[in-house]
């Protein structure tokens, strides 16, 4: 999902990056006030694993291929908050250091990939807890597929910005039906590595799943 | 002692697991090309790591682990560190 410069006018470009900067200073304002001593080395490495988890692209389709976006997954580990912040983190030093997803592109890429799918994925996750057993297994399928669902909000605001920024003469609903389509694909394969992931730490230290702690 | 345990697998994600990525584009950029959205992209200035290898580096196994792994580890520190400096702002106000 990590979108070149480029592909959005510039207006979009510049807004997105408005939007993607308030939302973030806004949560780093709430996130100081909730933060815990030991949040800050589970923060890091999971930032580590989104970031190598995003190198493993995985097939799809015939010529397509997909990887792990991690926002919900982030989110359920750290909270939406932290977890938006984790993954932006994550795109950012794609760009900087990696040219992977552009500059002037960060800030529709930051929404997508680090705003959107940390909170869409925990407000999907807290829908699913709701019909799930009370239990690990209920974490760990609510995790699966609110992280599935999670992708394909993220292709879902892409497209929604392609309404806005489009440069290319190719339609809103061509862009959002061939979006939405990969990344249902896609979103199967995040939802299984983010059931495994989620269940790996519940196993370890399940006092450190911030999805853990509450009980729709 | 988990902390540690999980960036062990995120640094082996980046120099291993990664060797196995396919090829292929991915949604976003199949998308791109199917449609022709792809022709606006604007050429990136690339630096030493651009697109996951080392530059200069002959070996592309190699030179892929070694930009996960220092990827892998500049995520690790920047995330560590900003919420560090931000417990210190919220334990300190200016």
């Amino acid at each position: 999902m990590h979108a070149p410069d480029g592909f959005l006018n510039a207006g979009t470009a510049a807004a997105t990056g408005v939007v993607s900067l308030g939302v973030l200073a806004a949560t780093l304002r709430n996130i100081g006030t909730t933060l815990k001593e030991r949040q800050a080395p589970l923060a890091g490495v999971v930032a580590a694993f989104v970031f190598a988890a995003q190198m493993f692209n995985f097939p799809v389709a015939a010529g397509t291929s997909g990887h792990l976006l991690g926002g919900a997954l982030a989110a359920v580990l750290l909270g939406p908050a932290l977890g938006s912040v984790v993954v932006t983190v994550v795109v950012v030093v794609q760009a900087l250091v990696f040219a992977d997803g552009g500059l002037t592109a960060l800030g529709y890429n930051i929404i997508n990939m680090a705003i959107v799918t940390a909170f869409g994925g925990y407000g999907a996750y807290w829908l699913f807890r709701k019909m799930m057993p009370a239990n690990r297994g209920g974490i760990i399928g609510a995790t699966g597929l609110a992280a599935g669902v999670s992708v394909v909000l993220s292709a879902m605001a892409f497209s929604l910005e392609w309404l806005f920024g489009a440069t290319a003469p190719v339609a809103f609903d061509k862009v959002f039906g061939a979006m939405v389509s990969f990344h249902a694909l896609i979103g199967i394969g995040e939802g299984v590595i983010s059931a495994l992931a989620v269940s790996a730490v519940l196993a370890a230290r399940p006092d450190l799943v911030y999805g853990a702690q509450i009980s729709p | 002692m988990f902390v540690f345990a999980a960036l062990v697998v995120a640094l082996v994600v980046a120099a291993v697991v990664s060797q196995f990525a396919v090829d292929s584009p991915d949604g976003l950029e199949r998308v791109a090309e199917d449609t022709g959205i792809v022709g606006q992209a604007s050429p990136v200035e690339g630096s030493i790591f651009s697109d996951y290898a080392v530059k200069g580096l002959e070996n592309p196994g190699l030179s892929l682990a070694i930009a996960g792994i220092v990827g892998a580890l500049v995520t690790l520190s920047v995330g560590y560190g900003l919420i560090v400096a931000l417990r210190r702002r919220r334990d300190n106000p200016a």
